[in-house]
């Protein structure tokens, strides 16, 4: 594996290696002194266009418990400022000798295209982009439900997970509906239909309009961001209705089996697509989420750069 | 015959029996039987004589976007392609809708000479959509404008548009739309289909298209005007417009190549040379739009010619611009899409890229049967040719091609304008 830019792009093979080395690799996370040396020397750039101070901070952890040298470089989107596009962005960084570049960016394909140019030799990592794909936010959401609902080891053959809400807009939902199909879990999208993208029925996964149909039959409920100006457009009518109709509360959330767990990629909109009582409930996994986050991108920092060495496996 | 005259020599019209063509004093002198005919002889042996291309939908970007392209290496790219009329789009620098700025690219076409440049007049000031651009003025200037558009931007105001095929009646002018309803097309980046919400790109639909084709033909009807549609991409505006010309409306429709063979599938490489807009389609679209083509539906290849600087496509999809080279391209995937594949003949193929095209914009001169005392447009080619298509060769400024590497059947050798040749042995003659 050379870039990560899909989820799409994993075998379950290669999605299983993932998550196996981001379980070993939690263990650091455990100690008093939280890092390995295996990338010293290497330099990863977090490369990002668009804000996003928890994704950033996530990849920098992770980068620096494995001892990377981390730039943060934020910039401007060219689609939208003009200021330096991204080819002089990427030359400037191959110049300064890259080995990874972890990238943001508001425009769908801007990570593939990073990869695929000929602008860089390192490693891409997407870190989310446009409307597309997230795909290290799909490899924790995976890691934490493999945790939970397993017993933390092979993939996620059977489970059932409803992803609810923003579909059209979301590529933690691209991202998560085609590695949960890798890993031998069955996805339900959830919201109105104006927020599912046309051709949804194409998808590997069911689509349902009905939330309250869907709970009683899921190991895991994935509730996704719903951004209000989206009301602007009308895609939905009011927060009310939407929070009414797709909103997880206490009363949907007694529909769910005992076992299942509420997962959400954050932020969270308290009173939107969650509410409060939902959020602090013991079902609630996100704290974990973030914390394997960390785990999972050490695991593909670690993985891209060259992966382990026999002194680094002694070393865990 | 005179020194003067120029024989092409053992050419084959249209793929029929070889003949002699003598051109002299800008026509088409005699046509007699091959080898007899007397001048400076072109060798016309084992190729296909046709009418000079014209196209009616070209991006020369000047006045004010010569680092793209300019009325001169347009004309020269044209030239290469086939052509010996094009028609320059509106959407420039300032933007061509006054007498002034058609008339200067009406000049600049002449002082270059290798095509006969039209110029195509905004319909609205600035193509802004709500104030008619002064038609009249640009149909009595020295450029005698017909074809009006505002292409790039679709007039939506149904009043407007209403008000435009009205108003263009006084001059036999015909109204050209870019069929793009806005409010379904906001931040639209490729085809709306399924590919386009697993790509996370925003979907541009087809009935963002179709609707306004739709509207477009009821209007024209009503008003007993002329309207031609832009770039047709979709199968559900070959049927509006099928069931429009059966209703006797004065509706005539374009095509362009990349539509005819380039399916949406390609843009999964986030390669911004395959962004383009009304965008690429699916397969079903290209099989609807080459039947269309066929049986006349559609009435003309025109190529959307929009070069872009580099810089505007060595980039992210969303920052990139839209559009495709299209005039050097144009005839090879013709052949390609149309004579290999059987649903054209070489004379339907004239029809389509020579006859109708210049019967739709009022090209003087150009689009007649090759006979005699007719204009000598003419556009010769080896059929039995292929070449391996390189844009850093292109004499165009821009190098926006989506066909790079692909081998492409078909050769334009030799074209005549006027008489004159512009093309000899597939090189220019200037």
């Amino acid at each position: 594996m050379r870039h990560l830019l899909s989820a799409g792009d994993l075998d379950v093979d290669s999605a299983c290696l993932i998550l196996d080395t981001a379980a070993q690799l939690a263990s650091v996370t455990d100690r008093s002194v939280k890092k390995l040396p295996t990338l010293r020397g290497r330099t990863v750039v977090n490369l990002f266009f668009e804000d996003s101070t928890r994704t950033r901070i996530s990849f920098e952890i992770a980068a620096k418990r494995l001892s990377a040298d981390v730039i943060n470089f934020v910039a401007k989107s060219s689609s939208v400022s003009k200021g330096e596009s991204l080819k002089d962005t990427a030359l400037t960084l191959e110049a300064m000798g890259a080995d990874a570049v972890v990238i943001r960016h508001s425009s769908s394909g801007a990570p593939h295209r990073l990869a695929t140019a000929g602008w860089i030799q390192g490693s891409v990592v997407n870190a989310g982009d446009g409307t597309h794909e997230h795909p290290t936010q799909a490899l924790l959401d995976a890691f934490t439900l493999r945790h939970h609902l397993r017993d933390g080891t092979g993939d996620l053959a059977g489970l059932r997970v409803a992803i609810v809400g923003d579909i059209l807009h979301s590529r933690v939902a691209r991202s998560n509906v085609l590695l949960l199909r890798t890993l031998g879990a069955h996805a339900t999208v959830v919201a109105p239909p104006t927020l599912l993208p046309y051709g949804v029925n194409e998808w590997p996964c069911s689509v349902s309009y009905d939330l309250d149909e869907v709970l009683p039959n899921v190991d895991a409920v994935m509730m996704l961001r719903v951004q209000t100006e989206r009301m602007q457009a009308a895609y939905f009518p009011s927060v009310n209705e939407y929070s009414r109709r797709y909103g997880l509360d206490i009363r949907r959330m007694g529909l769910l089996p005992p076992h299942a767990i509420i997962l959400h990629p954050g932020p969270m909109n308290r009173g939107m697509e969650i509410s409060a009582d939902v959020a602090d409930s013991t079902r609630a996994v996100m704290a974990e989420q973030v914390a394997n986050g960390v785990s999972i991108r050490m695991a593909v920092l670690y993985l891209l750069l060259g992966g382990m060495s026999e002194d680094d496996r002694k070393g865990l | 015959m005179t020194s003067e005259s120029t024989v092409i020599r053992g050419v084959c019209p249209y793929g029929e029996e070889p003949v002699d063509f003598v051109i002299a004093g800008g026509v088409i002198a005699e046509i007699v039987k091959a080898g007899t005919g007397a001048g400076r002889v072109i060798d016309g042996s084992d190729l296909i004589a046709l009418p000079g291309f014209v196209d009616v939908h070209t991006h020369l970007r000047e006045p004010g976007h010569e680092d793209a392209e300019t009325v001169e290496t347009g004309s020269r790219a044209a030239a290469l392609g086939g052509f010996t009329a094009v028609f320059a789009m509106a959407n420039t620098s300032p933007v061509a809708d006054t007498a002034g700025v058609v008339e200067q690219v009406w000049h600049l076409g002449q002082e270059t000479g290798l095509v006969d440049v039209i110029p195509v007049g905004a319909v609205t000031v600035g193509l802004g959509g709500e104030h008619l651009a002064e038609l009249g003025a640009m149909a009595t200037s020295v450029a005698q404008v017909r074809m009006f558009s505002d292409d790039g931007k679709c007039v939506h105001d149904a009043a407007i548009m209403r008000r435009a095929l009205e108003y263009v009646k006084a001059f036999d002018g015909v109204i050209a739309q870019h069929a793009q309803e806005p409010r379904l097309t906001v931040d639209a980046q490729m085809n709306e289909g399924a590919l386009s919400g697993q790509l996370g790109l925003t979907g541009w639909p087809s009935v963002a298209e179709e609707s306004i084709v739709a509207r477009d033909v009821l209007l024209a009807e009503h008003v007993n005007s002329r309207l031609h549609v832009c770039h047709v991409s979709t199968a559900g505006s070959v049927d509006v417009i099928r069931w429009a010309k059966s209703r006797g409306i004065k509706v005539t429709a374009e095509v362009t190549p990349h539509h005819l063979l380039l399916t949406e599938d390609l843009v999964a490489s986030y390669d911004p040379v395959y962004k383009v807009n009304p965008p690429l389609r699916t397969r079903a679209d290209i099989a609807a739009l080459r039947a269309a083509l066929a049986d006349g539906t559609i009435d003309a290849i025109a190529t959307d010619h929009a070069p872009h600087p580099h810089e505007d496509k060595d980039c992210e999809w969303a920052a990139a611009a839209f559009g495709m080279l299209g005039l050097q391209t144009s005839f090879s995937i013709a052949v390609l899409t149309m004579i290999d594949s059987g649903l054209l003949d070489w004379r339907a193929l004239a029809d389509r890229m020579s006859v109708r095209p210049a019967r739709i914009g009022h090209a003087v001169g150009h689009g007649h049967d090759l006979v005699v005392g007719v204009p000598a447009n003419i556009c010769v080619v080896d059929p039995a040719a292929s070449w391996v298509v390189e844009p850093l060769t292109f004499v165009s400024k821009s190098r926006n091609s989506p066909y790079s590497g692909m081998t492409l059947p078909g050769k334009v050798v030799h074209v005549f304008k006027a008489g004159k040749a512009t093309v000899v042995d597939g090189g220019l003659a200037w």
